[in-house]
């Protein structure tokens, strides 16, 4: 009796309880430590990692007054080394008034709409990357939090099963490349976890900086599936899935991959 | 060089993808320029995920020892629902193979080692093979070499059709049905990844890999 009650407890402990196949939590690496020495120290180094020019770009936006009530991020948030730290490793984050999570460049359109009184940006576009990592680099080095807020955990599962889900025309999940065969090569470069630490981040292959939801597009035409919209909600689950398959392991923004 | 359309793309405007990296602009994406576009929303709600590895309702190989095309139609169609399925050449599954050519000739060895390298066919993104002079290979999948050996033309035939009737649970897609996908890119949908006379160029290379 003792010994099955303390079965059910081990049991109920592992929350959340990992799918056969899906890798645990000492075994998640980022992309970083598949990459090879040169791109790594291209990381590694701010004077030679591309992605910091974006970071520039966006601290000046963050002190630049906008929109119709002509104030700017810092107006409201202060010095965002201290006020930004940490707030990208929990993104998505559950916003109350929409009832739903929303994404670090959703939230910064968010704050341009309510507060600024500002259109949006749009998807990819400079100003919106230069925010995003602009934010998100005060978090680098922070472990990855996003997903722990109990109210989101219908969505993590929304996006668990999309990232199961076989699609297109090649029919393959995400799973069958990022958690039963990453170490291996696709069409000769290695397949990684595909863990969300450096987003937005430097491909050198798109020759800019780009959001994750460019990756995951990118991803599903690979598979030649459609892939869903900027700011989707199937979007949003998958990377907020992503972030909590990457729970403990520290943002790198902005990262370089090849 | 031989292949007109992809040799431009891979010596257009951008530098050629590194092998694999970036994948989906670099491969897929020759047909499926939707990567750089915004999309409205096409599709409603995905269907719920049909688990780990699964596909939809299958037709079970080893209970179906022969199983026309007439039937194989009628159950793609009560099965899932989608039109255009008369667009494939009728077979005839016989054992654990598709004996007669799909197209009712004999396929060209040499278009099909041609197709086999060609990374739209995305045979070398998983697999190796007997091609020396290319350095991008897969490793995800058993190396092509002597395959020849092990499978008759038949056998070849139906794995490059519908692979999953040799283990369900298969990454290698079905280069010759269009049923039971979930969410295809809508410039892909309704049409096999090959054609039929593609699938028998490269059953009859297949077929020369013998060591
Ligand atoms: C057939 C293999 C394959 C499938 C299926 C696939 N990917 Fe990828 N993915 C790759 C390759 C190759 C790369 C580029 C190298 C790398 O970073 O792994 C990549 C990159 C990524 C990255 C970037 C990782 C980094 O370090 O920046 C993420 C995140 C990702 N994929 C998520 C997904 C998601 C989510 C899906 C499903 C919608 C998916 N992938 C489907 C092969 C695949
Ligand atoms: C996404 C991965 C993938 C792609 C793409 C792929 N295959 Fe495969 N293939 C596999 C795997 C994995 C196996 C091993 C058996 C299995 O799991 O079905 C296999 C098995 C085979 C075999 C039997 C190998 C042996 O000797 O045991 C042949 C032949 C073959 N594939 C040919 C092809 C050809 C030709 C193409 C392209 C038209 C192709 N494959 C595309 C994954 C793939």
């Amino acid at each position: 009796m003792r010994f099955w009650r303390a079965i059910a407890v081990a049991l109920t402990a592992t929350v959340p309880a990992l799918l056969a196949g899906e890798i645990p939590p000492e075994a998640r690496r980022s992309g970083y430590s598949f990459m090879g020495p040169d791109t790594r120290a291209m990381q590694d180094d701010d004077t030679s990692n591309p992605g910091m020019l974006f970071v520039l770009d966006g601290e000046a936006l963050w002190g630049k007054k906008t929109g119709r009530a002509q104030n700017s991020c810092a107006d409201c948030h202060g010095d965002a080394r201290g006020s930004m730290k940490g707030v990208a490793a929990r993104y998505p984050a559950f916003d109350k008034a929409l009832g739903r999570p929303v994404t670090l460049d959703q939230r910064i359109n968010l704050c341009r709409s309510n507060h600024q009184q500002a259109t949006p940006l749009p998807y990819e576009s400079r100003d919106l990357l230069a925010l995003s990592a602009f934010v998100a680099h005060q978090s680098r080095g922070v472990p990855i939090t996003a997903g722990d807020d109990p109210q989101v955990r219908p969505f993590v599962d929304q996006g668990r099963d999309l990232f199961m889900q076989r699609e297109g025309q090649l029919n393959l999940a995400c799973s069958n490349c990022h958690d039963d065969n990453f170490d291996k090569r696709l069409a000769g470069a290695p397949i990684t976890q595909g863990q969300p630490t450096g987003y937005p981040l430097y491909r050198l292959e798109w020759q800019t900086l780009g959001s994750l939801e460019r990756r995951l597009r990118s991803c599903m035409t690979g598979v030649r599936a459609q892939a869903y919209d900027y700011g989707s909600p199937e979007l949003v689950a998958l990377e907020l899935y992503l972030m909590s398959r990457a729970r403990g392991l520290p943002m790198e923004t902005p990262a370089v991959r090849p | 060089m031989r292949f007109g359309p992809l040799a431009s793309h891979e010596h257009g405007a951008l530098p050629p993808p590194p092998a694999g990296e970036g994948w989906g602009e670099g491969v897929s994406a020759i047909k499926n320029p939707q990567e750089e576009r915004a999309l409205t929303r096409a599709f409603g709600a995905t269907s719920p995920a049909s688990g780990r590895g699964k596909r939809g309702s299958r037709l079970d190989f080893s209970s179906h020892n022969r199983l026309t095309v007439a039937a194989l139609v009628a159950a793609s169609l009560a099965l899932a629902g989608v039109a255009k399925a008369e667009s494939l050449a009728p077979y005839t599954i016989i054992g654990d193979g598709i004996p007669a050519s799909l197209t009712g000739s004999p396929g060209d060895a040499v278009r099909g080692r041609a197709l086999v390298l060609a990374r739209t066919t995305t045979c070398i993104l998983c697999h190796s093979g007997p091609f020396p002079e290319t350095p991008f290979q897969g490793d995800l999948a058993p190396d092509l070499t002597g395959a020849g050996n092990r499978w008759t033309a038949s056998q070849l035939r139906l794995r490059l059709v519908d692979a999953s009737r040799f283990n369900p649970q298969t990454i290698m897609p079905s280069y010759y049905r269009h049923d039971g996908l979930v969410r295809v890119g809508r410039n892909f949908a309704g049409e096999p990844i090959l054609s039929a006379v593609e699938i028998e160029d490269i059953v009859a290379y297949l077929a020369t890999l013998r060591d």
